[in-house]
């Protein structure tokens, strides 16, 4: 038992050690990670929880938006990643926020093809990210489950 | 590092703020709303929130809000943060604002949002080791 415990904490370490060195997460995540406690055991996971619906949600809106040919809102597509752009800062998910300021940068100068391209890597880029997060937190659940602790990671 | 981190760092890091706080979070943002109250809980104070200035301004309309500290988010729809603190300092709120910026925000609209009627200014994302030192400083003065 102690061994696969072991185990566990060593794929958990590695594991979310390369989530930030492939550049998917950032220092804001180890900020959220602190205020995770004994009091708030699940902060982290409803955070981006809150983040994923905002994900799904803004990204509708600006699929919605450039998807009027012709006759694309780019304020509101702009408004939208601006929002974007803050919640995954919030989160420290740096792959989602580097898209979307280059999605800023092609909305502000009304650059359509831009737009639909970057938004297509946004939508993937999340749920990517998404995936990746969800296995971190079957990880902690493993380890957890076979009675261990979930280790510290100093990035 | 400013003067009030320098300060600090030379004595031992409190992990409280010098009294409970009660404090008020405004911003339309749903996760920041969660993470400031979370740091604030951290930080031994209890927190109620708002999504945006207008519904801060409301909650004191009747004389009977006592908040000692709003955070108070720059960009919000309905209300922005300089016309909240402005109205909340001409309804005589005497609670500790600190403005929340971002780090796009140029001097000019750090100033301009300062002179609102803020305390201090912060820029996102808030953590426990630049608003507890802050909170702290501006209790001592």
């Amino acid at each position: 038992m102690d061994t696969l415990i072991a185990q566990l904490q060593r794929q958990f370490r590695d594991y979310t050690i390369s989530l930030y060195q492939q550049g998917f997460l950032d220092d804001q995540f180890t900020e959220l990670k602190k205020l995770q406690d004994e009091c708030s055991p699940d902060f982290v996971a409803e955070v981006v929880t809150l983040f994923f619906e905002d994900c799904e949600k803004l990204i509708s809106n600006m699929a919605r938006a450039l998807d009027q040919t012709g006759n694309v809102d780019f304020k509101l597509v702009g408004s939208s990643v601006h929002q974007l752009k803050g919640s995954s800062s919030s989160v420290g998910a740096k792959k989602v926020k580097g898209l979307c300021v280059t999605l800023k940068d092609c909305c502000d100068s009304q650059n359509f093809e831009g737009c639909v391209r970057c938004l297509q890597q946004v939508d993937i880029e999340y749920k990517t990210l998404r995936a990746k997060l969800q296995d971190l937190f079957n990880l902690e659940q493993q380890i957890v489950q076979a009675g261990g602790r979930i280790p510290q990671v100093d990035i | 590092m400013s003067k009030v981190e320098t300060k600090m760092s030379k004595q031992t890091k409190p992990t409280e703020t010098k009294k409970k706080l009660n404090v008020l979070i405004v911003d339309d943002d749903a996760i920041n709303r969660t993470l400031h109250a979370r740091i604030i809980n951290q930080i031994g104070g209890v927190s109620k929130t708002a999504g945006n200035g207008e519904e801060a301004v409301i909650l004191h309309r009747d004389g009977n809000a006592s908040f000692d500290l709003i955070l108070m988010d720059k960009e919000m729809p309905e209300r922005d943060g300089a016309s909240a603190t402005k109205k909340l300092r001409e309804m005589k709120v005497t609670s500790m604002i600190i403005g929340v910026t971002t780090l796009a925000d140029n001097e000019e609209e750090r100033a301009a949002f300062m002179e609102a009627g803020l305390n201090h200014c912060l820029a996102k994302p808030l953590s426990k080791e630049n608003l507890l030192p802050l909170i702290n400083h501006l209790l001592d003065a």
